[in-house]
């Protein structure tokens, strides 16, 4: 019944009009910060790929790992590359100032990524990278045009050259993909793998996300009675006004 | 009890101001549904100032610590998620109640003689609100806040003369930097609210002065019984009391119901760009205001004159300023013989209904690029610019639709809700 709630509510979320509007051309990812599997899976992606170069800097591994449901053995054996104290930040081995020179540009904190640029935007980005020999990476973007970040999931991707329509601007609404190098995954294992990423990520960004809900569910039947008590006390003294 | 009341009556007025403002403090009967935002106001603004003191203990006014001091209070602060996300959400929720609460007055004539002092102290309140806003605004030191406060700042650039250094004794530095977010810190938590409930207490000294209006726009103090209370006042405790504590009620539930649900509602409380850190060379795309102050900001983008003397954006700042002094004049605009809308006739209702739909529309446009067409037919600025006439018009026009509205005659006595 609770789950069934909270479920409804998280399906209105969407008709809240957003504010800041957003590109239109996004592929919509479906988000669930409650499906732990799915988290833990983001999770290892995230420590082994995106953590090499990017911080998490304002996510500690202990928190992770508790909220995850992920035992202290296997996070410091599998998930910690780059500290040894569970109650430490997130912060990648890569030095800031080597990354400037090594990509023009220190790779950004992922803390928040979910919530500056939203969860379709990780989603779309991490799924449109291609060959593009003009760039020193030798990979491009099709929403992130020019990016300093090469494919790092190219093994599981493959290579994929792309084609935009009209000739035009390089665009994710215009744009056809050719596969290069097939990569060890299928694109449907791919396009998963990338889901539980940006599931990863939502969380990442708002750990708090994964009990608010259901302490909110709590606190609306208390405000509901309250109301409801509230409005009989109201009506008790107001009986001799009217 | 009374022995020990008795004793304290002797050194200090307790009873008698219970009894002058509370207990015997006679309030129309008749007050409806509008009559409920001036007290939520009062209970936002504690809400506020008590998640404000717990934010305080943890946040960090310093330019290269405050992000993060805010992540951290979301993340390893136990509860602090819960804390920040009321102090943000009841920011927006005062607004909102503010807003209706000002409504109200429109509604029924609250600024007219004698209440003139309470619209003009309401109107300080919301002017101080505002800078309150505005301060607190940058202390998050996320993108938005740091360029809403450049823009915002060099605005005060554009007065002929002095403005180059005037924003740049606002900032105490060349740009938005630590200086600036270690003041607005300091107005923020202190100055303003020491203001704000100072200005709180004026509102509310100068009301029970005078006492409340309500609905039918009449007075009820001149039908009193033998024993000097008004025949159609009720005492505010326990009605009103637990009238209001029903709507503290409702109120909280809808707050609460977004602090948990969804907290940034879309990017109306919270913006996206907001949740990147300060970067003094990454603008973001569109800058604006969070939504309570966008209708102005939309005055001010909708002056795009430049061939006024002075230049376009000296005149957008001062038609921003008019917008707001012009609401203190209201008491003074308004010369209808009534002050309730009940018995008025259908011009200022035309004119109210207009001015609700501008207000809306500006501060929607506020929110959006000026030179898309988000409305249709019209580019937004070309809408932003009818609303700035309607705006005014609505206020300078006032003195003559008002004596012209035919009105119907007002009834002795309150009528039912």
């Amino acid at each position: 019944m609770r789950k069934c709630i909270v479920s409804v509510l998280m399906l209105l979320m969407p008709f809240v009009v957003s504010a800041s509007g957003g590109a239109g051309n996004l592929d919509k990812v479906y988000i669930d910060v409650s499906d732990q599997p799915s988290l833990q899976r983001g999770a290892r992606t995230f420590v082994n790929y995106c953590l090499s170069c990017h911080n998490a800097s304002f996510m500690r591994y202990e928190r992770m790992a508790t909220d995850l449901g992920i035992s202290e053995a296997l996070l410091r054996e599998e998930m910690m590359f780059a500290s040894d104290k569970p109650g430490d930040l997130m912060v990648t081995a890569m030095p800031a100032a080597g990354a400037k020179a090594w990509f023009g540009v220190v790779p950004p904190d992922l803390s928040l990524t979910a919530r500056s640029r939203g969860a379709d935007w990780i989603y779309t980005y991490l799924r449109s990278f291609y060959t593009d020999e003009s760039t020193t990476t030798g990979w491009n973007n099709a929403l992130f045009s020019n990016v300093a970040m090469p494919h790092v999931l190219y093994q599981w991707q493959g290579a994929r050259s792309a084609t935009f329509e009209g000739g035009g601007v390089a665009d994710v609404s215009s744009v056809r993909y050719q596969s290069v190098v097939p990569g060890t995954m299928t694109g449907r294992e791919y396009d998963a793998a990338i889901r539980d990423l940006t599931n990863f990520m939502v969380y990442l960004a708002e750990p708090a996300k994964l009990v608010r809900y259901e302490i909110g569910f709590w606190v609306m039947l208390f405000m509901g009675v309250f109301i409801f008590l509230a409005y009989l006390l109201k009506k008790e003294y107001w009986r001799d006004v009217h | 009890m009374s022995k020990f009341m008795t004793w304290v009556d002797e050194r200090f007025p307790a009873t008698k101001v219970w009894e002058e403002h509370v207990s015997k403090y006679y309030a129309p009967k008749n007050l409806n549904f509008w009559y409920f935002f001036g007290s939520l106001a009062m209970v936002v603004m504690v809400l506020q100032i008590l998640t404000g003191i717990f934010l305080t203990m943890h946040y960090k006014p310093d330019s290269s610590l405050a992000f993060a001091s805010v992540e951290y209070i979301m993340r390893d602060v136990p509860g602090g998620w819960f804390i920040r996300y009321l102090h943000s959400v009841g920011a927006s929720m005062l607004f909102i109640v503010v807003y209706l609460h000002m409504f109200r007055g429109l509604l029924y004539g609250s600024h007219r003689s004698p209440r003139e002092l309470i619209w003009l102290l309401g109107m300080l309140l919301y002017v101080t609100l505002m800078a309150e806003a505005f301060f607190g605004y940058l202390l998050p030191w996320g993108n938005m806040s740091y360029w809403g406060a450049q823009v915002i700042i060099s605005l005060f650039g554009a007065v002929p003369g002095i403005g180059p250094g005037l924003s740049e004794w606002i900032r105490g530095d060349f740009v938005v930097s630590d200086a600036t977010l270690n003041r607005f810190f300091a107005f923020h938590v202190i100055l303003v609210p020491l203001l704000l409930s100072l200005l709180v207490y004026l509102h509310i000294v100068a009301l029970h002065k005078v006492g409340g209006n309500n609905p039918d726009g009449i007075d009820i103090k001149k039908d009193k019984d033998a024993s000097g209370k008004p025949l159609d006042g009720i005492a505010f405790h326990p009605y009103y009391t637990v009238k209001d504590n029903l709507g503290v009620a409702v109120m909280m539930t809808a707050l609460l119901a977004v602090v948990f649900f969804v907290p940034e509602l879309g990017g109306w409380f919270l913006e996206k760009d907001n949740f990147a850190p300060a970067d003094i060379l990454q603008t973001p795309p569109d800058i604006v205001p969070l939504w309570y102050l966008t209708p102005y900001y939309s005055i001010l983008r909708a002056v795009t004159f430049e061939w006024l003397p002075g230049g376009a954006k000296l005149w957008g700042v001062l038609a921003m300023g008019a917008a707001i002094v012009v609401l203190f004049f209201l008491p003074w605009l308004d010369r209808s013989p009534v002050r309730s809308i009940r018995y008025r006739g259908w011009m200022y209702k035309t004119a109210l209904t207009l001015f609700v739909i501008t207000f809306v529309m500006l501060g929607y446009l506020g929110t959006r690029n000026p030179s898309h067409v988000d409305l249709g037919l019209l580019k937004n600025v070309t809408w932003s610019q009818i609303g700035l006439v309607v705006y005014f018009a609505f206020f300078l026009l006032m003195p003559i639709y008002t004596r012209m509205d035919r009105t119907k005659p007002e009834p002795d006595r309150v009528t039912g809700q």
